[in-house]
């Protein structure tokens, strides 16, 4: 088990501002995810908003409501809606409807496979459909909290209250179940596939070695952990919850057990969303009062994207090479830099 | 206490099986009130509004992870919550209907303890639908019809036209047993204003202006408009007093009352009080309290669901108005005398 203190340091800062593309979406944003070059705004509800670095917005309807999900891999968007529909949308903004379910139930959560296999969840089941179209059910005994695929094998981690199942869609092997008390929503693998987190409804992480089912409590966060993500090589999982990014480290066989988190970019202002470059040691790191930092992990130098404005920072996202990031709010603001 | 004000009004409505719930539901949203509300519900199907957001909801009843037994939630609601919230702008209020066997406690707990759904909406108060036919013979064996009547803020006593004039007399002094301080409205098919049952406050600690009990309004059955001059209510009443109500004692939940003219010592009173809900939270269901404490100008509110606690400096103490430090303990077998002897203790002498 570990505890952090947060603590407080301020600095003078390196500003990027004035190279931010910025892009008046008017509508809240979800999340944000780049194909190719353009980035996804999915926005609270009813549309994704496309946009290019130079600044031009396209929008894509898509939900007859709320956007509670999104995941993409780069090729597609995978979206589900309170609505009851799973939308996929390709990199040319073309929308197709993968699944509608049956009672018109939410789509609270989405996952994807690297073969292209898909799953969601609605309450208590999950959902998982192969790109041949084969769709397989598995009810667990709570409503679902979060999905997540391992980087390895067809293994689905579905999150509910009192633990995680480990569900093999192809295997008739019993699912497997990771125990601890508690609500966990997120879910995630390490990209080595040595451990699984969860973001539980309480404001901490909880995760497991999986070679072992060891426990790792990490805890000591004010708020709910609401984003996490894992920096490049899964050497370390930065997570929001705190007023500074708390970054667990992952590099030894224990994983952060009986460690130190690293605390940086501290800000007078609760950190909302984190994501991690995908080459570099370094992360984009948004807050409650609208600020965009980015931070280097190694020595937490940091650089000013946007200045504290309006609403909470809500998306944030990275092109594959890293050369873009997008950034939303809650008020629909957004804006996109060139690296 | 400004922005209370933009937070969703979250209105709970509960009530034993088969006493009106339903039919409550229906008529707050066909009625024209040019609202539009989102509804959690457990069944679909009975309310089919076209203009409403209707959910279907698990009820999933979820321990909090701080070793607190009575500290539960709905994990449901958590989740259904951070969905309408990115719907916020197309609904006005939020109704949530539990089923007949609920208890309201992990529904008003969940906008007690979790931070998000705190932040975009407040709890109105618990609305219990009951059936004057029945309930007296449910509080017999029903422990779930008790506590919704012992948690409410909100009595709906329906179907008054089933019964004789002393049956109803009957099941009104078995609530009032428990609970003398929610508003109690006699109805038939539910016919009552919409005002009477949404947009109450009672959870708002600026509105805990009054916590006497209802007893004296309570006769007042056919008149649903509230807005009357409260004198004159309480003037008509007492003149009826004499041939009134009987009084009944509920043999396992009670409300308490405590009063104090001399000013509370708020370094006795709060870790008292902190103590209690620690101690006794799993049999108090709701409390509540006007403070006057010593050398402090400001009233001080609180109010409490188990063992949660919340409370603040409320206004200034008015000129000439008496500062008289009330408190209300709903709740099953409360230790009364201990309560009483802690609350004495913590009088300024």
């Amino acid at each position: 088990m570990k505890e952090f203190d947060p603590g407080e340091a301020p600095s003078s800062i390196v500003s990027i501002t004035d190279r931010v593309k910025p892009l008046p979406l008017g509508a809240a944003v979800g999340s944000v995810h780049f194909l190719g070059d353009r980035a996804f705004f999915v926005g609270a509800e009813e549309s994704v908003a496309i946009a290019t670095a130079d600044g031009e917005i396209t929008r894509t309807e898509t939900h007859f409501g709320a956007i509670l999900c999104a995941v993409s891999d780069g090729k597609r968007l995978v979206t589900g809606g309170d609505d009851g529909k799973l939308i996929a949308i390709d990199a040319k903004g073309e929308t197709s409807v993968i699944a509608t379910d049956a009672k018109r139930r939410w789509i609270d959560n989405v996952a994807l496979h690297g073969d292209g296999t898909v799953a969601w969840s609605a309450g208590k089941t999950a959902f998982v459909r192969n790109p041949k179209g084969e769709e397989k059910t598995f009810e667990v005994p709570s409503t679902v909290g979060g999905l997540a695929f391992a980087p390895k094998g067809l293994r689905l981690a579905i999150a509910h209250y009192n633990g995680v199942t480990l569900w093999f869609p192809n295997m008739a092997a019993n699912p497997e179940f990771l125990e601890w008390a508690g609500s966990h929503l997120a879910v995630s693998f390490s990209p080595d596939n040595k451990f699984l987190v969860t973001a539980m409804h309480e404001a901490a992480m909880h995760g497991w070695r999986l070679a072992d089912n060891r426990h790792m409590r990490m805890s000591g966060y004010p708020g709910r952990v609401r984003s996490m993500s894992w920096s490049a090589g899964g050497k370390g999982l930065a997570t929001s919850g705190a007023d500074t990014v708390i970054v667990w480290p992952f590099t030894s066989k224990d994983g952060p057990m009986g460690k130190e988190p690293a605390m940086l970019a501290p800000m007078p202002a609760r950190v909302a969303v984190v994501a991690c470059h995908p080459k570099n040691d370094i992360m984009a790191v948004g807050y409650a009062d609208g600020t965009v930092l980015m931070v280097r992990l190694e020595d937490g130098a940091e650089i000013l994207v946007r200045r504290n404005a309006g609403t909470a920072v809500s998306a944030l996202g990275w092109n594959a090479k890293g050369t873009l990031l997008a950034f939303g709010t809650e008020d629909g603001d957004a804006g996109i830099v060139e690296m | 206490m400004a922005e209370a004000s933009q937070k969703i009004p979250v209105t709970v409505l509960t009530g034993y099986l088969g006493a009106g719930k339903t039919t409550l539901l229906n008529r707050i949203l066909s009625e024209n009130h040019g609202k539009k509300y989102a509804v959690i519900v457990n069944e679909f199907g009975e309310i089919g509004i076209d203009n409403d957001l209707i959910i279907g909801a698990d009820e999933e009843v979820f321990e909090m992870n701080n070793g607190c037994v009575c500290c539960t939630v709905r994990g449901d609601l958590v989740r259904i919550m951070d969905g309408l919230m990115k719907r916020k702008g197309k609904f006005d209020a939020i109704i949530v209907e539990t089923t007949g066997l609920a208890d309201p406690a992990p529904v008003a707990q969940t906008f007690f303890v979790d931070e998000d759904v705190q932040k975009n909406a407040r709890l109105d108060a618990v609305v219990t639908v009951a059936d004057a036919k029945w309930l007296s013979d449910r509080l017999k064996d029903a422990p779930e019809a008790k506590n919704q009547i012992a948690f409410a803020d909100v009595i709906v006593l329906n179907k008054t036209d089933l019964v004789s004039k002393a049956e109803l007399a009957e099941v009104e002094a078995r609530i009032r047993g428990i609970n003398p301080y929610a508003k109690l409205h006699r109805t038939e098919r539910c016919q009552v204003g919409i005002s009477d049952v949404l947009e109450r406050g009672a959870f708002d600690l600026d509105r805990i202006l009054e916590i006497e009990p209802d007893f004296l309004e309570a006769g007042d059955g056919h008149d649903h408009d509230h807005d009357h001059h409260h004198g004159h209510d309480h003037d008509h009443h007492h003149q009826d007093h004499g041939h009134g109500l009987k009084h009944y004692h509920d043999e396992d939940m009670q409300s308490l009352s405590l009063r104090s003219d001399k000013p509370l010592d708020p370094t006795k009173f709060m870790p008292w009080l902190q103590n209690l809900v620690a101690t006794e939270g799993q049999k108090i269901l709701r409390s509540k309290g006007i403070l006057a404490f010593t050398g402090d100008d400001d009233r001080y509110v609180f109010q409490g669901v188990h063992m949660m606690l919340e409370g603040d400096h409320q206004r200034k103490w008015k000129d000439g108005e008496k500062r008289e430090s009330r408190v209300v303990f709903i709740g099953r077998e409360l230790p009364e005398q201990a309560i009483r002897d802690g609350f004495e203790q913590c009088i300024t002498t």
